[in-house]
């Protein structure tokens, strides 16, 4: 009975304080699903500056980057302001070698890939500080992936809100479907954040979920 | 000349086993099988913390020698739209006796496993050549 009268309380109290405070949106995902483009975009778009380096190799964003302030506009001029988290990929495995075959020297790529799992960890430490999370994943590639169903299971767990969206649409490989199928309880929000398709269905979509 | 073959060993580890334990130590116990060269097939599944838990634990015992895992969750009891009500209700209700119970996990070490296909409906394991 105690239990339960703490659960409501801190439900009540968790969304009392969104409402007041600065409001965190997180980006997660697996490795290379576009999570620094997107955020990219959206500081472009908002800020009119960009937020991380983008690369063809994994782990590229190695460490949590934070973006105070930003603030977005919907189509009836309504406004919400939040600070913009692009943390690195979450992983299972992480093998130096792989690096090495993109053309890094075996020190650069035992360095890079130590930083790699260190940044896993990070990203999985802020997932307790996340008001939001849009979970970006590669339409191109399997979602039925653990990584996804374990990010996406722990967000359900902490009851923090979440928004999926299926990027690099503008690749002829990507299955908008099956992302769709295998998350049938989100809404899943197909996008190319290279290309900036459908990115105003994101921003609605964060409206929806945020507010 | 001679060849030498491999051995794979799958170890099984019914729920029982780990129910008793803390997450702390079912993580802790889950690796160090996976570290020593095994594949684990757990009788039912892990909490979602507890999954988030052995990444970052993985993470941090990743070295020259272990490079992480491969991980995979088999639900039976995952409910599809195409179902029949009264099939759903079943499956409901044997996830509220089962609980933790229900369902399959396979761990195992990505030198060993190169990856873990889940289709939904069928598993294919992949292995290393290295």
């Amino acid at each position: 009975m105690i239990k339960r009268f703490q659960s409501i309380l801190k439900r009540f109290l968790s969304r009392f304080l969104r409402k007041h405070k600065d409001v965190k949106i997180g980006l997660y995902g697996p490795p290379n699903g576009g999570k620094t483009t997107l955020a990219n975009k959206i500081c472009k778009d908002w800020l009119g500056i960009e937020m991380g380096t983008v690369s063809n190799v994994a782990h590229e964003t190695r460490e949590v980057q934070f973006k105070e302030n930003v603030i977005i506009k919907n189509k009836k001029g309504q406004t919400i302001s939040f600070s913009l988290v692009d943390t690195p990929g979450i992983a299972t495995k992480i093998d130096y070698e792989d690096f090495m075959k993109t053309g890094m020297k075996e020190k650069d790529a035992k360095t890079r890939a130590k930083e790699a799992t260190k940044g896993v960890i990070d990203s999985i430490k802020w997932l307790d500080d996340m008001d939001v999370v849009i979970v970006v994943l590669d339409a191109t590639v399997d979602p039925y992936n653990q990584v996804n169903i374990t990010i996406i299971g722990n967000l359900e767990a902490r009851k923090i809100p979440v928004l999926i969206v299926a990027n690099k649409t503008d690749l002829k490989k990507a299955k908008i479907k099956k992302v769709q199928s295998a998350f049938p309880q989100y809404k899943v929000v197909p996008i190319s954040a290279r290309n900036g398709t459908h990115i105003e269905d994101m921003y609605e979509a964060i409206f929806d979920i945020a507010r | 000349m001679i060849m030498k073959s491999k051995t794979l060993t799958l170890q099984f580890i019914p729920y029982q086993e780990i129910e008793g334990l803390s997450s702390v130590k079912r993580v802790a116990k889950l690796l160090r099988i996976v570290k020593s060269d095994k594949i684990v097939l757990l009788e039912g599944k892990l909490k979602s913390h507890e999954e988030a838990d052995l990444i970052r634990r993985t993470m941090e015992e990743i070295d020259a020698k272990f490079k992480g895992i491969e991980i995979s969750v088999i639900d039976t009891l995952t409910k599809k739209e195409d179902m029949q009500l009264f099939e759903k209700l079943r499956k409901v209700v044997l996830g509220f006796i089962l609980g933790a119970r229900s369902g399959f996990t396979i761990i195992g070490p990505a030198t060993i496993v190169k990856e873990i296909r889940q289709d939904p409906d069928k598993i294919q394991l992949f292995m290393s050549n290295k």
